[in-house]
């Protein structure tokens, strides 16, 4: 038995240097000078640190303009989808309405729909009405996709929100909203929160329909991607950490709600 | 009476809750699905099917179209192994367990795009891998280059991998905590040994998570590209790429939605294929 449990254990250490040597790479190459990174072969140590390479990333053309319209349409995304979601989970959770079975199935559906499908006719309709590289644009194909998944997760939330201490409330003379904004909203908050989060990561690395949608507007992932080619392995290297932080900071604070969310929110 | 009105009055309510749904959905699902119909299919002078005739005239598609089906014939099944793996030592509790979830959890969160640089910091020429190799002493080998397209593909699938196998990772996690526990000691009890066990017992009661993260996964990998793009340019071809391709380079948005078409009859292909298969073998282990 002992000894299983050793290969146990060893199974995880490989799993867990697979999963996260790389990460450590991307951090040391982004952080290392240009110069050392010309020499070969590259030392695995972190032996000569320094922000060079971060620093002239951040000041090509287009990086920070690009990171502000990450944020922007992040942020924005995050705030429509909810503003459009949490009424339909809420919904969806609270009353039995005719056609509530079709219309979540079809928000399921909706996940089998390409990115691409929707980015490139949206391009010309985009360009016919005007939102064409604006952060708005994008901002709509982002809470596009991230919708359903938000109606999806509220609605799992509003369900474990008590309905009798909503009715208490009401009995007690508040009305509808009143008790939906001080008995519900405090008690769901921290779901809606991981929620928000999943809405401003789906955001945050979607970069096709963003390369799509912009063309002087890009978002982060969409500049770097669209620099590629012309540009030196040190950017590269650079705009990859500049892309992997957010991630590292959102599973982090997020942990105990992936099995929810990735989960069971998902069959 | 106030019954009745109360029951009236209900699903007008969640009418009016939802219908801004509703049409936020209309307006960017349905819509841009007609319109892209018609601009594949539609030129300044009709009907046309020149954009697919383009398109099929074109040897990249061909080799994206290939290279796609190969990505998710390979890549599929080594993730979903893995995965299951990873989930059944998470089910030993290791020691350290959380921490080793964390790090099996973060490439949840990270992009195709990110995945491909994280990547070739470690494939390029002048990349880790060749540094431990060279100082291993067993000279080093150009992973990306387009004159070797196996070690090319190699890296691309090794780093969808590493990005994508989270996802499958928590979808079986999840999966597990609603498998009891006591069907398992059951068979422990009668002698079952662990590869038995995971085989009859386990694997089955998973089958509805399992299905559902086949289904995700495999329209996911089928709109891969940005990890390609950034380990190799476009030495390795996918068909998304290609739509970004015609799209951004040769500025021709019909052909670049008649490839994205291509796409979606792929993805709709898959998921009906995969809830057939499942349906007609229901005791298919």
């Amino acid at each position: 038995m002992t000894r299983r449990r050793l290969w146990v254990q060893l199974a995880c250490i490989a799993i867990t240097l697979f999963m996260g040597l790389p990460l450590y790479l991307i951090t040391l190459a982004a952080l290392s000078s240009r110069e050392s990174l010309n020499q070969f072969p590259l030392s695995l140590l972190p032996t000569s640190l320094n922000g060079e390479t971060m620093s002239t990333f951040l000041q090509s053309t287009g990086i920070v303009g690009g990171l502000i319209n990450s944020l922007t349409i992040g942020l924005s995304t995050v705030l429509l989808s909810l503003l459009v979601g949490l009424p339909a989970g809420y919904a969806i959770a609270r009353f039995a309405f005719r056609g509530r079975d079709p219309y979540q199935v079809g928000l399921l559906l909706t996940r089998a729909l390409p990115i691409v499908v929707l980015s490139v006719p949206l391009g010309r309709i985009f360009l016919d009405t005007g939102l064409y590289d604006t952060t708005y644009g994008v901002t709509l194909l982002h809470t596009a996709l991230a919708l359903p998944t938000t109606i999806l997760i509220t609605s799992a939330i509003f369900l474990g929100v008590s309905r009798e201490q909503e009715e208490a409330a009401m009995i007690f003379g508040a009305s509808p909203f009143a008790a939906f904004a001080r008995i519900v909203v405090p008690q769901a908050l921290p779901g809606i929160a991981a929620s928000a989060m999943f809405t401003f990561v789906l955001s945050w690395n979607e970069v096709l329909g963003a390369s799509i949608l912009t063309l002087n507007r890009r978002t982060l992932p969409a500049q770097v991607l669209a620099t590629l080619a012309d540009s030196p392995l040190a950017f590269r290297f650079a705009g990859g950490l500049a892309l992997v932080v957010p991630a590292l900071i959102f599973i982090a604070v997020a942990r105990r709600y992936l099995l929810n969310m990735w989960g069971t929110t998902l069959r | 009476m106030p019954a009745r009105v109360r029951r009236r009055g209900r699903p007008s309510a969640a009418l009016l809750l939802i219908l801004p749904s509703i049409v936020f959905m209309a307006a960017l699902f349905v819509w841009p699905l007609v319109s892209g119909i018609a601009q594949a299919f539609s030129g300044p002078d009709g009907p046309t099917t020149a954009y697919v005739r383009r398109m099929a005239d074109d040897p990249y598609f061909w080799d994206a179209t290939r290279n796609t089906a190969l990505l998710i014939v390979v890549l599929i099944p080594l993730q979903f192994a893995l995965a299951v793996v990873m989930a059944l030592l998470m089910r030993e509790r290791p020691r350290l367990a959380g921490l080793h979830f964390y790090i099996w959890v973060v490439p949840l969160a990270i992009s195709d795009l990110a995945a491909g640089l994280v990547w070739l910091s470690i494939f390029t020429d002048r990349g880790y891998l060749n540094s431990v190799l060279d100082q291993l002493g067993l000279g080093t080998y150009s992973w990306l280059s387009f004159e070797h397209p196996g070690t090319m593909f190699l890296a691309v699938v090794i780093a969808e991998l590493w990005r994508a196998t989270s996802l499958v990772f928590v979808i079986v996690v999840a999966g597990l905590q609603g498998v009891p526990r006591d069907y398992d000691e059951a068979a422990e009890v009668f002698g079952a040994t662990y590869w038995q066990r995971v085989r009859h017992v386990i694997l089955p009661q998973l089958r509805p998570s399992l299905q559902v993260a086949l289904i995700l996964r495999t329209i996911l990998a089928l709109e891969a590209f940005a990890v390609a793009q950034a380990l190799t340019g476009r030495n390795f071809p996918l068909l998304v790429g290609e739509t970004y391709q015609w799209y951004y380079t040769l500025q021709n948005p019909n052909v670049a939605t008649a490839i994205a078409l291509v796409v979606l009859t792929l993805s709709i292909v898959a998921a009906v294929g995969y809830l057939r298969l499942m349906r007609r073998h229901p005791e298919a282990r």
